[in-house]
This record gives C-alpha cells, structure tokens and sequence, in this order.
C-alpha cells in the first residue's frame, strides 16, 4: 500500500511554521488549573535545570508572593531589574521588556501571562510582551491559570460566579511550543490553602474565598486537564498527519456561527470555538447585515463589531452578510462555503414575533438539508460579557423639553381651532407633532411625545375641557387610536430616519473607499501615491494624517507626506515599533496608549511598507469600530497601491536597463563596422601610395588621395554624431535660445554642406516677413546640416532640394524637401530611431543624424516629422516655437548711429 | 612667391603628427616654418622672433590657450590664427575676442588653412588695407568707402547709416570672423555689446541687399555661434 502522502502546499506551510519557529523563541507556558498549584515553582525547578546545563538564564518578573521554598529556587538566578512607574501616588514595579530584550538572554522568565500591565507600559497585556519577546528569538517560560483563557472565561464565570478581567486570546496559548500541565489534586491545594501556601491579594479575598469552593476547583481542574489533552490530541493528529500515518486525507469540517446584535453573541462565538477545537475544524462567524440593522443604536452596533472582532481575536474566519433574511443569507453562504454545521444562538425574543414572523431557527433547520444546525442557548441569568464598553446613552433633558415643546405648541394650535374643527381632526396635529418629534429624537422621546399628546389632547381638547374627565365614552376609542396610530407613526419615523442616516453614512464610506481606489489606481509613483491617501484619509476622518515612508529598512520621521510635523520627534520610535510588527499601536489601541497620535502599518501581505500616524480624531475613530475598520481598509489600500507602485518602478527601472543594454550593444556593432571601414580605407590607400607609390601612375594617386580625404571626412562626421548625440543625451547641452533670422541660419548650414553638395541646386523659399525664432543657433544649424545631408545622400546626384518656411502661429513650420525615393512604409517614425538606417543602396552613416535631429528640436519644444512628398520624394518638417514677441530694428538705435 | 622676404610663421602644437603635415604643407608653401611646443616656449620664440604670423593651438599642455593670446596681444599685433575644436564656440569667441584674427576647427582642409593664413598676413601687411584705395570690391558688391557709395550688380544701393557702418566695420576686417561683440562695440559703441538680437536683425537686412540670394550668401558668411565674416576677394 502506497502511504498516502501530505498535501504539498500543507507541508510548505509546515516547514514555514517550523522556519519561523526555529528563528522565534521557544514559549513554555506552565499551565494550571488555579492559583497556588506551584506553576512558579515548577516554572523555577525547570529553570535551574537549564541553567545547570548551561543556558542563560534570567528571570525577567517572578512572583514568589513571599512563599519561601520558591524564594530559595530563585538564589542563583540572574534576576533582571524591574521597571518603576510611578502611578497615582504609588510606586508600581513592572516588568522591563525594554530591558529584557537589550539583555537578550537565551532564556526569560516571565511570571502571571495574563496580568495587565501598569498604565504607561509598551504593552496594555503582559502576554503581548512575551509574544514581542519571543518574536525577538527570545526564549520564554512562563505561568497560566486556565481561567483566564479567552474561549473557557464565560464557562469559568458560570461555574464560579467570579468574573475573571484578565483574560489572554486562545492563540497566544496555542502559539506556545511546549504546554507543561502542572496538577496538583484538590484536596491537596485545599490543604496548601489552609496551611497558607496559597497567595491570595487582600482585596480579593472574599470573591476568591468563593472561588475556591471544592466543586469550582474540581471543574477549574478538568477544564485545565481537558485543555491540555486537546492539545496533546492536536499535537498528535499533527505528528501523524506530517508522517503521513494517516491513510485517507480527513474532511475539514467547517463550522458558521450566525451572530447577532444580541449581547449573547460573545458566549456564542466562545462555544463555537471549543466545538471547532474539539473538531479540529475551521470556523466562521457570520453577520447577517439586515436593513433592521441601520434602525439600530450605535450601541448595538458597536457590540456587533466588538464580537467580530473577539472571533478574529479567536482564530476564526468573520464574515458580514447582507441580505433581508438572516436565515436564507446564512444558509446561502454555508452552502457556497461547504459548511457542515450552522450554530446559533436559541432566540430570546418574544414569543409572539417568533411566531408571527417565524423563528431564523426554524427557518435554517427547515432549508438546512445535510447541514447540522446547532442551538445554543443564551442564559439570561448567567453575567453577560460586557462587549463593546459603551453602554447607550439614555436621552437627555433637552429631547425631553424638545418633546414637551412640541406637543404644548400643537396643543395651542388645537386650542385655538376646537372651535372649528371636531376632535378627530385635532388628533391629527398631534399626530404631526410627535412625528417632527421622532424626526428630530430617539424612539423613547417619541413614545414620551406620544403619550404626552394623548394626555394633553384630553385635557384641552375634549369637553369638558381642562380636566381628563371625559363626557362621552366614545372618546375612549379615539385615544387608544390616537395612542396606537402615534406610537407607530413615531417608532416607523424614528426607524426610517435611523436608516437613512445609516445609508447616507455608509454611501459616505463607501464613496470616500471608492474615492481612493480610484486616485490611488493610477499612480505609478509609491510616495505619490502616500501623499493622496494622507490627503483622502484626513478629508474622510476629520483628522490629521500623516504617513511615514521608510527609509534604509527603518522608518523615518523625515520621509513624510506633509510639510509640518504635527508629532514630537521622540514618537518615531513609536511608529518604528509599528513598522516592526506591523501592529497598530498609540493612542486608543492596547500598546502605548499614551502617544499622541495612533499609528496604523500600511500592510501588504505581511511586509509593512509605512506607518499611518493619525491626529486629533483619534477618540472618534477608537471608539467606533466601523470607522477603526474604515481606518483599517484605508491602510491597506494605501500600502497595496504603494506596493503596486514601487513594483511599476521597479519594472520601469529594469525596462530603462535593458534599453541602455540595447543601445550600447547597437552603437558597439554600429560604431565597430562603421569606424572600421573609413579606417581600412584610409589605412589601405594609404599604405598603397606608400609602398608603391611610384609605381602608380598619377591617376591612380590622386584617386587613392582622394579616398584617404573623403573616408576622414567621413569619419569625423560619424565622430561628431555620435560625440553629439552623447552629449545630447547626457542632458549636458545648454540650449541657448536667442532671437535668430531662420534665414541666417540656414545659410551658415547650406555653405557648411557646399562641398559634399558639389552644385546640386537647392532652392530656398524663405518669406520676407518671416518673424525672428528663439532658437539656438548653433544646435539648429546642425539640424540643417543634417538634414540637407540626408537628402543629398539618399538622393540621385542632380535631383533639386527645396527649403520652404512659413509662419504659422506661434509656430515657424521648416520644410526641406527632395526628389528621391520617399520613405517606405512605417519608415516614417522609425528614421528617428538611434542607429536606423535607410535601405538606399550605397549609403553609410551610423544612423544617427535625424536622431540628433529629434533630440535637438525636443529640446527646443518643437516637432519633426519625416513624411512622403506629393509627386515623390521625401519631406522633413520642422515645426519650431517663435518663442515669444520677435524684436524689431530698434528705429532709436539707428537714430544714435547717425 | 615674389616677396624677397617670405613670411615665416611660427607654430605652436604640442602633437607631433598634426606639426608634421602643417610643416610640410607650410614649407612647400614657401614660408619660413618655426615649431613651439608648449605655450612657454611659444611664447619665448614669439617674442625672440618675431613671426609674421602664429598659428596657436588652443589645446596646450602647459597652458591655456587664450593666456598665449592675451600675453602676445600685451605687447604685438602679429597676426594670431588659433586651431580649436569644432564644437567649442565659445573657446573661438574668447579667443577671438582676446585678439586672435582667425580660427580653424579641426579637422581641417590643408587648402582652408593656407586660405586663412593668406588672408591674415594680408590683413597685416603694411601696404595693404588702408592704401589700396578707397574701394572695396568682393564678388558683385563695390563700395566706395569715401564717397560712401554702395554698387551691387553696378546698381547703386541705398544702406541706412547703421547698415553702412556695419558693412565699413566688415570691410575693415574682411577676411576675418568678428565675434559680435566686437562687432556690435564698433558699430553701436562699447555700451550695446549684449544686443545680439539687433545686430542680426541688421545683418539680414544687408545681407537682403547685398546677396542676391539672401539664404544662400556667398560674401557675409555666417559663422553660428561665433560671429560674421566678410569674404574679401
């Protein structure tokens, strides 16, 4: 039997694990089940075992608690000094994870993972310093008790009735290379208790004096045994699926969590986690984004995206819905994802909206179909979690006063018109105004308003009048109606408005995300790129932005998108930090809170690129997780785009590379062949006159003399070219623009080229009126040179060249024009390319002159075009700039030259 | 040559294989050929000398071209002809402006140079210029510089005074590039030398009355970024 061997893509993801594992350090967490089951000590027993074997040990933070069999392991170890902050009036003493990582030893010990640090620490948990250290390739041993992991917290509290603050995310426990159980039976801990062994904080005294109740300490010990032995199980599922042990491929499970706004959505999502554990299984946790959801409270919606956020925090996958049934929404993706089983809460609302709308459970089992649907119950009784701290703020006075404003204005306007109208009719202003009310409030203020109008309608409205006594029965009826129809009206008010609000504000961060997508797309520069992105994050977010760019691997306060530095100096290391990690850090987050502003990586696929430092609107953003998300996505498209950029660098710096590679392998063969030839040449005629030279009749002398004569010429002129083009090219050539008759010019270039134009007629048509150009002289020249040369080379002997001038606008257009053969097809634009030859027989030339041309006439703003003449032959146009207002004979000269 | 004493010339090159063809082209040109061969010793056998004529490179190991000019120009007015470079306009202009009479651009015809070298000596011939009358002619263009009369064709032609006292400056010199410093000094005074833009737009003029095709000239040569040049007979 073949074993059946890992998935490819699953053992590169091993051996990167494992990478990463061996350059990190390696994290013991000594775990127990609750205080005083001797974690430290064993923690300490270890520890002198690795010193005696020589590793270097130091012990970062222990706590003894005074207990001397512990105090007496610690002798002999190095102990690292603590940090001392002062925090109102009192010294608190605090782990130095700054010193620890200078001190870089090879093991650190660093007591209590879950403690919270002291307040103007790096970190707000212990445990992200020891993940920091042990990202630094530190080694770290540490102590847990298992009531403070993240997933078990709400089960601890059901059990113990103790509310445990401290808590530290799963993955941090799993993250940990070796788990050491330490256990201790409980009768025995109860023993230590009583002997005093065990350190219990006075102020804590009598909530742990519940806590450690002989049936909490026995769960506490099976929740620490059975956490352990998932992970043995895991590690053992681990090692078979690596040695390939396993002989078929097990089926992921995959689990969907659907969550909602309801505060029992955390202890949902802790419960999915255990399951998914257990089954080893992946797991999602859905939102279904419903149009109810816009109506309400900010509150609600920050506890929503507060419990999204735990389950990233938990290891799972989060994924927000949209549509108008939760139930089909959450089926529909389940089934898109290959999910085997749906969780979800047992519904606590009331009975009659559960029947009259049917309950989302009876809906998911009635579509499930092979899929299992879990329902966990919500226990009312039990402690909620708080999520999402902000409770909502209750209405304050002035909507109430706003309310009662209102209803006192209808009822002088009813008072006024009982007269004229009957009763029913005066029902209806009231009912206008508790709709401005729901307009403007909350739903409680509109119910305020709604019951106020009632009140208000019976006392003044009603015969017999200011008094709620009412003469007629009937009248009864109307109230009820009134109070029903206005408390619809003001909940439907208040719910429309809430979700238009909602629309507008998502329409609004949907637009700004669009916004930067779209400048940020076309920009092909990285720090470009950063400087619009600094500019749409604070137009979008009311803040000040600034966003730092790295430079020689390090992030520099210099390198910055705006002119002003709007923070301290001293935070660059603040945001060097961020860069380094690639975690947010300052103020609103866990980790140095008390910086000025909040840094932001720009993450692309783990490589930061730069650090977003935002000012001022920082709260705002802190406390509203819609808008850190907003943030979030804001970074990551920055970083994208500036990524993208420095890639299209990257490219266009290798495509440069390559064209120089192209032309300096074009201008070796193109110069070799075209030095060689006058050279052998003139070596070769040379040496002929000289070793036979008498022999030669006088003819053939002076033929040979002749050629000697025309291949130097030759020769210079490639020489020039090409010692014209570098120069060119090199940028090094000033353009010196000065105020020229084309006339004059023309004719110093006619008269240079009348010798190799042997008396080929030429015809100029230059107007009288043609304005002087702004040009530079001598590199115009050239280009006429050049391209009276190239006629004459590509043309028969006698055939005419005309030059033909003309003002047209700003411009002055230069045509010269020949009678040869015209330019084949797609030669036109190819003649400008550097070492682009004509076909013409007999002609030679490295191909450079139109491209000295081009370079030249570029320089002077203007176009050359090469095109084929009507009747034949070939035609250069030259379209150069006047370049401003010509100057005139100055009449004032000539008056001081009489 | 008919002249009893033939004009030496002394040659101021460091490299030895251009001094060999202008030695052989000099000598069967019948002048008498003396070599320098840095700036230092050209300047000794200048003055111990006293050629009729220095033909200067401007490319000196020792020295710096012009430095030679301005050195000889502080105490002799023999005719200076410099060899430079094509490309280097304004090293001609500098030396132009500090003295020199002419300028040849390597490379060069031997024929173009012997030209130059005639026309400089004839410039500084003692009997030539000012005695040989009062008319210039050169190709179809006459002018009689005392009744101040302009014949092109033997047509007269009408100059405005600037104009004419552009042309008399060109006839003065003729032969020889003025730089248009000098030009615009002599002709506007020394306080107009940066107003270039006039001098051209004067230069077209007589040149569309002098040539009879202007884009094509035949006697007031363009020199592009140096200056003009009257082409004397």
């Amino acid at each position: 039997m073949v074993p059946e061997r890992p998935n490819p893509d699953e053992l590169l993801a091993r051996v990167k694990e494992e990478d990463h594992k061996r350059t990190r350090g390696r994290l013991k967490v000594f775990f127990g089940s609750a205080p005083g089951v001797g974690k430290t000590y064993a923690m300490l027993e270890d520890a002198r075992l690795r010193k005696k074997a020589g590793v270097d040990v130091v012990a970062g933070y222990v706590a003894t608690h005074g207990r001397k069999e512990t105090e007496v392991l610690l002798e002999g170890l190095e102990l690292l000094p603590r940090r001392q902050t002062a925090y109102r009036n009192t010294l608190l003493e605090e782990f130095d994870l700054d010193a620890a990582l200078a001190r870089r030893p090879a093991l650190l010990l660093v007591d209590e993972l879950a403690h919270t640090n002291a307040p103007g620490s790096r970190h707000v948990k212990r445990w992200q310093d020891v993940l920091e250290l042990v990202d630094a390739g530190i080694d770290v041993y540490t102590t847990l008790n298992v009531q403070h992991l993240d997933s078990l917290n709400d089960v601890v509290t059901q059990i113990t009735s103790v509310v445990v603050r401290e808590t530290i995310p799963d993955s941090v426990l799993d993250q940990a290379d070796e788990i050491e159980l330490v256990d201790l039976p409980v009768n025995e801990l109860l023993h230590r208790m009583e002997d005093g062994k065990v350190y219990i904080p006075d102020q804590a005294q009598r909530a742990m004096q519940n806590f450690f109740r002989q049936g909490n300490l026995i769960a506490l010990r099976e929740m620490a045994l059975r956490r352990t032995a998932d992970r043995v199980d895991a590690q053992m599922r681990d090692y078979r699926h690596s040695h390939a042990i396993q002989p078929t491929w097990p089926v992921t499970e995959r689990l969907i969590v659907c969550i909602g706004p309801s505060p029992y959505s955390a202890r949902l999502i802790r419960a999915t986690k255990r399951m998914a554990d257990r089954l080893d299984a992946e797991w999602i946790v859905a939102f279904v984004e419903t149009p109810d959801y816009a109506s309400l409270p900010q509150e609600v919606r920050d506890r929503v995206l507060a419990a999204l956020r735990l389950a990233e925090q938990l290891g799972a996958e989060t994924v927000t819905l949209q549509g108008s049934q939760v139930a089909e929404a959450v089926l529909r993706y389940a089934r898109a994802k290959n999910v085997s089983k749906i969780v979800i809460g047992k519904q606590a609302g009331p009975l009659w909206k559960r029947i009259l709308h049917g309950s989302i459970l009876d809906k998911l089992i009635e579509g499930s179909g092979d899929i299992e649907i879990y329902a966990i119950s919500g226990d009312v009784s039990a402690p909620l979690m708080a999520l999402g701290a902000t409770r909502g703020q209750s209405p304050g006075w002035k909507e109430y006063a706003l309310a009662a404003a209102i209803v006192a204005l209808c009822t002088a306007f009813s008072t006024a018109l009982r007269s004229i109208l009957t009763p029913t009719n005066l029902v209806m202003i009231y009912l206008l105004g508790v709709v401005a009310v729901a307009m403007r409030t909350s739903r409680r203020v509109a119910f305020f308003s709604s019951v106020l109008s009632v009140a208000a309608f019976d006392f003044f409205c009603i015969p017999p009048y200011l008094t709620f006594v009412v003469s007629d029965y009937e009248y009864l009826v109307t109230f009820a109606g009134m109070l029903t129809v206005s408390m619809i009206v003001a909940s439907l008010t208040v719910r429309i408005r809430l979700q238009t609000e909602y629309a507008t504000d998502r329409a609004a961060r949907t637009q700004a995300l669009y916004r930067l997508t779209k400048e940020l797309s076309g920009e092909s520069r990285a720090f470009e790129a950063a400087r619009i992105a600094t500019g749409i994050t604070k137009e979008v977010f009311g803040a000040e932005v600034v966003i730092f760019l790295p430079e020689d691997g390090r992030i520099s306060f210099r390198r910055r998108t705006t002119d002003r530095l709007p923070i301290p100096m001293s935070e660059e290391a603040i945001a060097q930090w961020v860069f380094d990690h690639g975690q947010s850090a300052g103020r609103g987050m866990d980790t140095l809170p008390g910086a000025s502003a909040l840094y932001v990586p720009l993450k692309v696929s783990q490589r930061v690129v730069g650090v977003m430092a935002v000012l001022d609107g920082t709260e705002k953003i802190a406390a509203s997780p819609e808008q850190r998300y907003l943030l979030e996505i804001f970074a990551s498209q920055t970083a994208a785009a500036m990524e993208r950029a420095a890639a299209a660098a990257k490219a266009r710096e290798a495509e440069v590379r390559i064209k120089t590679e192209q032309m300096r392998s074009s201008l070796l063969s193109a110069v070799s062949h075209d030095l060689r030839t006058p050279m052998a040449s003139i070596t070769g005629a040379a040496t002929s006159l000289l070793s036979q030279g008498e022999h030669l009749d006088a003819a053939t002398r002076q033929d040979l003399l002749e050629s000697i004569a025309d291949e130097a010429e030759r020769l210079n002129c490639l020489v020039n070219n090409l010692l014209e083009m570098t120069r060119l090219e090199s940028g090094s050539v000033e353009v010196r623009r000065e105020w020229h008759p084309l006339e004059e010019i023309i004719g110093a270039a006619l008269n240079r080229v009348e010798r190799s134009f042997r008396g080929r007629p030429v015809e100029t048509r230059l107007p009288a009126d043609l304005p002087l150009v702004a040009v530079d002289d001598v590199l115009l020249e050239q280009v006429f040179i050049n391209l009276l040369e190239n006629a004459a080379k590509y043309t028969p002997a006698a055939s005419p060249i005309e030059i033909e001038a003309r003002p047209e606008r700003a411009e002055v257009v230069v045509e010269v024009m020949d009678r040869g053969p015209g330019f084949a097809e797609g030669e036109q634009t190819r003649v400008f390319e550097k070492f682009y030859r004509g076909k013409a027989e007999g002609v030679r030339g490295a191909g450079l002159g139109l491209a000295i041309c081009q370079a030249i006439v570029t320089a002077h703003a203007g176009t050359i075009e090469a095109a084929n003449r009507e009747g034949g032959g070939a035609v250069m146009r030259l379209r150069i700039p006047i370049g401003g207002t010509p100057p005139a004979a100055d009449p004032a000269l000539e008056a001081e030259a009489q | 040559m008919s002249d009893p004493v033939r004009p030496e010339i002394l040659v101021i090159e460091d490299d030895a294989q251009i001094r060999r063809f202008l030695r052989a082209a000099l000598i069967a040109e019948q002048y008498r050929y003396h070599e320098a061969l840095t700036a230092q010793e050209g300047l000794a056998q200048t003055a111990a000398r006293q050629p009729d004529l220095v033909l200067l490179d401007l490319g000196l190991p020792d020295r710096d071209g012009l430095e030679v000019i301005r050195n000889i120009r502080g105490w002799s007015r023999v005719p200076i002809v410099v060899l430079s470079a094509r490309g280097q306009e304004k090293d001609k202009i500098q030396a132009l402006d500090e003295g020199a009479d002419d300028y040849v651009s390597k490379p060069f015809a031997v024929g173009e140079l012997l030209a130059r070298i005639r026309a400089a000596l004839r410039r500084s011939a003692p009997a030539g210029g000012q005695a040989a009358g009062t008319v210039f002619r050169t190709g179809e263009i006459e002018v009689d510089l005392d009744k101040r009369l302009v014949l092109v064709q033997g047509k007269e032609v009408h100059l405005t005074p600037i104009e004419y006292r552009l042309l008399q400056t060109l006839i003065r010199h003729a032969g020889k590039v003025l730089t248009q410093r000098q030009l615009l000094s002599e002709v506007w005074g020394p306080n107009h030398t940066e107003e270039a833009q006039y001098l051209r737009v004067y230069m077209a003029q007589l040149r569309r009355k002098l040539e009879s095709e202007p884009a094509r000239p035949r006697r007031l040569l363009t020199e592009p970024g140096v200056g003009y040049r009257l082409l004397a007979e």
